[in-house]
């Protein structure tokens, strides 16, 4: 069972009000934050218990917020997320990002039942430590990866970049959907970006391994084989 | 800095076992400088910059403002290929600040990221690809001719596949650094080599440049080979130059392009070309900045010698290379002026500028001008009101002196240090008695 007195973070400010009676009558504490800089400054000792982040309104907003605030902690700040029925294509590829959701409007048993699931475990680490695929391995862990057993040394960008390509192997990703899973939207260089990566990862894999990352012409890049190729 | 970014970079060097990490960044001139440090210090100097003393530096601070503050900016960390493998080493580029954490006025990197984030603001980002030639020359011996290497006597054939091998082993350093390689070849005059780097955005490729000059550097002095980027080493040859391919985007959109003009330029292509070429004189201090690289600005020799511009004319200053079938992320130009041995960070900075001035002023951009320029004379180029880049590094300097717009780019600190140290250079060289003066006047006067 969690602990009731550790204060969860609740994003926007102010919390809509069907939110704040669910929170007050479930028992737990709370503040509401409208950016990860008023977060931090209200971070309790211990951390936050968990963040509760309603994304209705703006989408790209919270996935800033969650994407910011998993960059400062090294230990995940359990989060949940709250957004519509029509915003559910969203949460693909972006399982790093946020640990459960519920559809809004939410039932509030349905919401306190999942964050008192939430708050309960110690979340998993859900993936394995390390990511293989052929001859290339990720180590999530140590940040490290090789090339039939070479070390291949890479910047952060391009070891990220790379790191959700191989946990994504054959599948087709648009240049958007790259910028806005690894980059986040908020950067500003726009799909070109991912070009000039690509390129400079293909060079480190070296001449044997580019083709790793597949070009397909008009959609985007693939990692590995198709699904469809024998 | 985020937190992540930082980690990723400490827990590398824990596990590649990195013995030495090299600070780096660069004076006004264009010089690499590198501060050493060892594992244990680089957690501090991530997070709260590394104190030199930045008067030690040329063009840093005057003796009152010493104490500058190295920040190192985590997503350039890469291991040195060329280091001992038993103790690796990695580099990582800092932006220089004051004490109290405002960017340092005499830092070029510091320049570049000025306007790169003005034209962000903009909604643009800015894309370059340099080609950048130099020469292999024989290991030099002070007051000796320099001996181009593949021309080194009896084994041509054998020397040329030397220089061809170590362009190989060059192009794989510089991709296992991340900067991959478009296109490499022997150029022209012998001992000269071109390699073409894939576009990157402007900040990103003038770290890259740095890199490139060190890296063949290196790797050519291990093997025994002198590489220069000596705008001009043999008179009567083909100079190095680094000509500069470029291009706007505005998201994903290439600002340059705009298709059923014939050149497939867009309005904002037109406007910042005419910025680049009304104030073209104005930066050649800084995209040519020694004596010697007016000495490759000459006629006949591949190099622009006057300020105009044409599809495909390799004589004229801006070139707008054709697609062979129009696409629009490839539509750029190609500013073909500046020489490999400028500062990239201030060369890019007042290149984007000057485009960027047209751009905002709305410049009209002159006819092209498709005839072979050297052979024109220069009442016709006056008729057609077409003028020459300067002649000399003292030309260069008193227009540069007189232009609002390098003053505004490079900041008081950095116009005032660089025109003063280039005068200097120019008064040295003025004292010269050369042989060429020996030989036409001695006997005969």
């Amino acid at each position: 069972m969690s602990d009731p007195s550790r204060l969860l973070a609740v994003v926007p400010d102010p919390a809509s009000p069907e939110l704040a009676r669910t929170l007050d009558l479930a028992g737990y504490t709370w503040k509401a934050v409208n950016s990860t800089s008023a977060a931090s400054d209200a971070e309790p000792d211990g951390g936050w218990a968990g963040i509760v982040i309603d994304a209705t309104d703006d989408l790209d907003s919270a996935w800033s917020f969650l994407r910011t605030a998993r960059k400062q902690h090294s230990v995940p700040t359990p989060a949940l997320v709250l957004l519509s029925g029509g915003q559910l294509g969203e949460l693909e590829h972006r399982d790093d990002l946020y640990d459960d959701f519920c559809l809004a409007p939410f039932h509030p048993s349905e919401l306190e039942a999942r964050l008192q699931h939430l708050l309960s475990a110690d979340i998993e680490v859900q993936s394995a430590d390390v990511v293989e695929y052929g001859v290339l391995a990720l180590n999530l862990e140590t940040y490290q990866a090789s090339i039939g057993g070479k070390p291949l040394d890479m910047t952060y960008m391009e070891y990220e970049l790379l790191k959700f390509l191989v946990q994504n192997p054959g599948k087709v990703f648009t240049r958007e959907i790259l910028l806005s899973r690894v980059w986040g939207y908020e950067y500003y260089g726009g799909a070109r970006t991912v070009d000039v990566h690509v390129r400079r990862l293909r060079a480190k894999l070296g001449e044997e391994h580019a083709n790793l990352i597949h070009t397909v012409r008009s959609v985007g890049y693939r990692f590995g084989q198709s699904r469809w190729d024998s | 800095m985020n937190e992540q970014q930082r980690a990723y970079v400490l827990r590398s060097v824990e596990e590649r076992g990195v013995r030495l990490i090299r600070l780096w960044f660069t004076d006004v001139l264009g010089n690499l400088k590198t501060m050493a440090i060892s594992p244990p210090e680089l957690d501090n100097a991530l997070s709260d910059g590394l104190t030199f003393d930045g008067s030690s530096i040329d063009g840093f601070s005057r003796v009152q403002e010493a104490d500058v503050l190295a920040i190192p900016d985590p997503d350039t960390y890469e291991l040195l290929p060329w280091a001992d493998p038993a103790a690796p080493e990695a580099r990582i580029f800092c932006d220089i600040h004051r004490l109290d954490g405002e960017p340092f006025e005499g830092d070029p990197r510091q320049v570049l990221r000025r306007h790169v984030k003005a034209a962000h603001e903009a909604g643009l980002t800015f894309y370059m690809a340099p080609d950048i030639e130099y020469f292999y020359f024989e290991p030099v011996t002070p007051g000796a001719e320099p001996v181009p290497f593949d021309e080194g006597g009896f084994f041509d054939h054998t020397m040329n596949d030397v220089t061809g091998e170590l362009r190989k082993k060059t192009i794989r350093t510089l991709e296992t650094m991340g900067i991959p390689v478009e296109y490499s070849f022997h150029e022209d005059a012998p001992g000269q080599q071109e390699i073409d780097l894939r576009h990157t955005d402007a900040l990103t490729m003038a770290d890259s440049v740095m890199t490139f000059r060190l890296a063949v550097r290196e790797i050519a002095a291990r093997n025994g080979v002198h590489a220069t980027f000596m705008p001009k080493p043999l008179e009567g040859l083909q100079g190095s130059g680094m000509h500069l391919h470029m291009s706007l985007f505005r998201g994903d959109e290439n600002a340059f392009y705009d298709e059923g003009d014939g050149y497939d330029l867009s309005n904002t292509a037109k406007a910042f070309m005419a910025g680049l070429l009304r104030h073209a004189s104005e930066i050649t201090a800084v995209t040519n900045q020694t004596v010697n690289s007016y000495k490759r600005l000459v006629p006949n020799f591949e190099a622009p010698v006057h300020i105009s511009w044409a599809r495909n004319n390799r004589s004229g200053l801006i070139r707008v290379p054709i697609a062979k079938t129009s696409n629009p992320l490839a539509t750029r130009i190609e500013y073909r002026s500046p020489d490999p041995a400028c500062n990239p960070y201030l060369a890019f900075s007042l290149i984007l500028a000057a485009g960027m001035r047209g751009i905002e002023e709305g410049y009209k951009l002159p006819d092209e001008a498709d005839a072979n320029l050297f052979e024109s004379d220069d009442d016709e180029l006056t008729k057609l009101g077409i003028n020459q880049l300067p002649q000399s590094l003292n030309d260069a300097l008193t227009i540069m002196e007189r232009s609002e717009l390098v003053h505004e780019v490079l900041g008081e600190h950095i116009f005032e240090w660089f025109v003063r140290n280039k005068q200097h250079e120019w008064k040295a060289y003025k004292t010269q008695v050369t042989p060429f003066e020996r030989d036409r006047y001695l006997r005969s006067m």
